[in-house]
């Protein structure tokens, strides 16, 4: 069952991949959703299946695909409850997507082709998180990085866009280099990528910390690349070239995240690296508050969605930091639902608005477009934590954790979900409230859209506001109804998680920080965007720090010249001078002289017998002598 | 009295020959004196057969001569046919003209 459940959309994929030319719309739309669709079921009954086994995981092994020495590498599949948590949310998600893109590719050329890749994409994800040892991680990782390199580069004739694909491919590969001697460092100690094997081993606590902590720190290298975290987290803001679904499925709710995935996969390894965890931490909290500055002052509605993605990811490394693994995968989960929600809401406004995402030119949206603007108020209350919504929950269990391991670190956590909530609310209000910024003709025809895009968007908004049920605090609800992720994920730890021992006042205290600073920003926004209505200003009228932000701190000018630049110059001295120069004349001077030398050998023969005679008598004559002499 | 001539003056002599014969088919340019060369270079190499097949006593070199005279003949009839037809196409019997076969 696991197994159809990973093939069905590589079958979706095939299909569509290779007959979808030939295809009508209709039937590409629904053999790419179906097979999802399909998959998600499976999951599902999986996950049923799950809790009344005592193993705890549901293992299958199809055959060992690589064989040399003592290595033996399992085209193996577990689907345990981490994994069948991850495949519920890929592949749910994956299917409300799929839906959403029939109606938002409806009039792309290249409509099967999204549909192929966008299939292959949830295949490999489903390889990453349910293959059974780290080479088929790496494998579904090598897989998703290039659906994402497709998909970005899926309007592929504007230059522009095909950079932003070439330079997520790049820096994912430098964060795959990472974890590919961290895969290779495992093999050295452990003589397997099991993970079953691989954790058994470290179980046994003989394992210095020195190498766990260079084992995560490695896996943390990759998992920057793939969860764009600093300093390699400038391709994700860039990859939103891509159509809108591609944002929100592979950007937002499933890729971006197989790096928090991966830490918690490898948690025994974590748990016993200090040093790597305070690391990831910092990262992780250094991630979230420089996206969410640089959010402030994006004025494209999807650039504002990408760096608040990257904030988020900060957060929930700051979480794996700290040893709370269940509150990452916790935020992991509601972030999925209403990020998605927020992307497809962009969407649904860019769809309306004829493609554009600059909310200067919007505002006022919110009677045009009524399913659009409440699902996206849902998504973006949730989002910057409006009490009882899933976003509040999952935020305030970080900050708790947080505020446990290290005030500091809860503070500045706390800081950027107030700054999260500032540029929400900015980009809310001027989408959707106030007048309308452009021309009124085009006013009038920005429309709803059709219903095969708004039905996920309801979906998710459900699930965005409920989504918090899954891991209520304890102090909040009652003990039999808490906790519920925590008790559902607590088997696949193999050190139990530690419990945050704070006692309920000053948890209140906590959420009622939250709850300020969600109120602050809030407010703040109201004032500022719906009271005084001002609205950013042009780029060029920047100044200050509003001009570094909005130019995100320059750090694609300083990479630009610390990498590209001296790596280009490289590259033309070798074009022109070990190529252009020395090989080219290496080269060419052979074909010269051959050709000169028979040039002058040509001459001789001139076609007139006298000559020959006269070389053929010489020749002899020559013969003759020395046999003479 | 043919043994009162030394065999040197038979090599001498056919040496001359054959040097004039080759002299000739290498400088001059018309294609009759150049078949005539050829004939003088084979008669003195003929010359030098029957010279020395009498001084050794053996009968071999007098009938190779007959076969290079035959040969001789042969090629003087395939040599004037092809220079009457190159006569008639260019009204010439000069073989520096003939450089058709330049590289």
């Amino acid at each position: 069952m696991v197994t159809i459940l990973i093939f069905l959309p590589f079958i979706g994929f095939l299909i569509n991949g290779l007959l979808g030319k030939f295809l009508p719309k209709s039937i590409v739309g629904i053999i790419g959703t179906g097979t999802v669709l399909g998959s998600f079921i499976l999951a599902f009954m999986c996950f049923n299946q799950l809790s009344s086994l005592t193993e705890g995981s549901i293992a299958t092994d199809l055959y060992t695909f690589l064989q040399v020495g003592g290595l033996h590498i399992k085209f193996a599949f577990t689907f345990d409850k981490l994994s069948g948590m991850m495949a519920l949310i890929i592949t749910g998600i994956g299917t409300l997507i799929h839906l959403y893109s029939m109606g938002y590719m409806h009039d792309d050329e290249g409509y099967y082709k999204f549909f192929a890749y966008l299939n292959l994409f949830v295949f490999n994800m489903l390889v990453l998180v349910l293959g059974s040892n780290f080479i088929m991680l790496f494998f579904g990782w090598e897989g998703v990085g290039l659906c994402s390199y497709l998909l970005i580069g899926f309007w592929y004739k504007n230059v522009n866009f095909g950079k932003a694909a070439r330079k997520a491919f790049v820096m994912n590969r430098i964060g795959d280099l990472g974890l590919l001697l961290g895969l290779f460092l495992i093999y050295q100690n452990f003589h397997s990528f099991d993970y079953k094997e691989v954790f058994a081993q470290i179980g046994l606590g003989q394992v210095s910390a020195f190498t766990l902590n260079s084992i995560g720190l490695l896996l943390f290298v990759g998992a920057m690349g793939k969860s764009a975290q600093i300093p390699l987290y400038t391709w994700l803001p860039d990859a939103m070239a891509g159509p809108t679904p591609v944002s929100a499925l592979i950007h937002a709710a499933t890729m971006v995240t197989a790096g928090i995935y991966l830490v918690v996969r490898s948690q025994v390894i974590f748990d016993q690296a200090e040093i790597a965890r305070e690391v990831i931490m910092w990262v992780g909290l250094a991630t979230s508050l420089f996206a969410a500055f640089i959010g402030l002052k994006q004025n494209d509605i999807k650039k504002v969605l990408a760096y608040s993605t990257v904030s988020q990811l900060g957060l929930m490394f700051v979480a794996l930091g700290c040893g709370a693994y269940t509150a990452a995968m916790f935020h992991l989960t509601t972030h999925a639902f209403f990020k998605a929600l927020l992307f497809l809401g962009s969407g649904s406004v860019i769809h309306g608005m004829h493609h554009e995402q600059d909310i200067r030119q919007m505002g006022g949206l919110k009677s045009k477009m009524p399913i659009t603007y409440f699902t996206f108020l849902i998504g973006t209350l949730a989002i910057s934590g409006f009490p009882l919504l899933s976003g509040f929950f999952s935020k305030d269990e970080i900050l708790i954790h947080a505020f446990e391991h290290n005030k500091i670190v809860w503070g500045l956590s706390l800081f950027s979900a107030m700054i999260t909530g500032i540029y929400m609310f900015r980009m809310f209000f001027l989408t959707f409230h106030g007048e309308y910024r452009n021309h009124h003709h085009a006013f009038e025809k920005v429309h709803e859209s059709p219903i095969t895009m708004t039905l996920p968007l309801m979906i998710l908004a459900v699930l965005s506001v409920f989504g918090g049920l899954l891991n209520l605090p304890h102090f909040i609800a009652g003990h039999s109804i808490s906790g519920a992720l925590a008790h559902y994920l607590a088997p696949i730890y193999s050190f139990p998680e530690k419990e945050v021992e704070l006692n309920a006042t000053i948890e209140w205290i906590l959420m009622g920080a939250a709850v300020a600073v969600f109120l602050i920003a809030f407010l703040y926004t109201r004032t500022k965007y719906l009271t005084k209505k001002s609205v950013p200003e042009s780029d060029d009228q920047q100044e200050g720090l509003g001009k570094v932000l909005s130019n995100k701190f320059y750090v694609d000018e300083i990479y630009d010249a610390i990498f590209v630049k001296p790596i280009e110059k490289m590259g033309d001295f070798v074009d022109k001078w070990i190529d252009g120069f020395i090989l080219k004349g290496f080269v060419d001077g052979f074909g010269k002289i051959s050709q000169n030398a028979s040039g002058l050998l040509s001459k001789i023969q001139n076609g007139n017998v006298e000559f020959y005679l006269i070389y053929m008598a010489v020749a002899v004559s020559i013969l003759l002598a020395f046999n003479l002499f | 009295m043919f043994q009162s001539i030394d065999i040197s003056h038979y090599i001498y002599l056919s040496t001359v020959i054959f040097s004039i014969g080759l002299f000739g088919v290498l400088f001059r340019r018309n294609a009759i004196i150049l078949l005539m060369c050829i004939e003088l270079m084979l008669n003195a190499v003929n010359l030098l057969f029957t010279a020395l097949s009498t001084y050794m006593g053996d009968a071999d070199g007098q009938i190779f001569v007959f076969f290079i005279m035959v040969v001789a003949a042969a090629e003087a009839a395939v040599g004037l046919a092809i220079l009457v037809m190159v006569y008639r196409n260019t009204r010439k019997t000069d073989v520096s003209f003939l450089d058709k076969l330049k590289g």
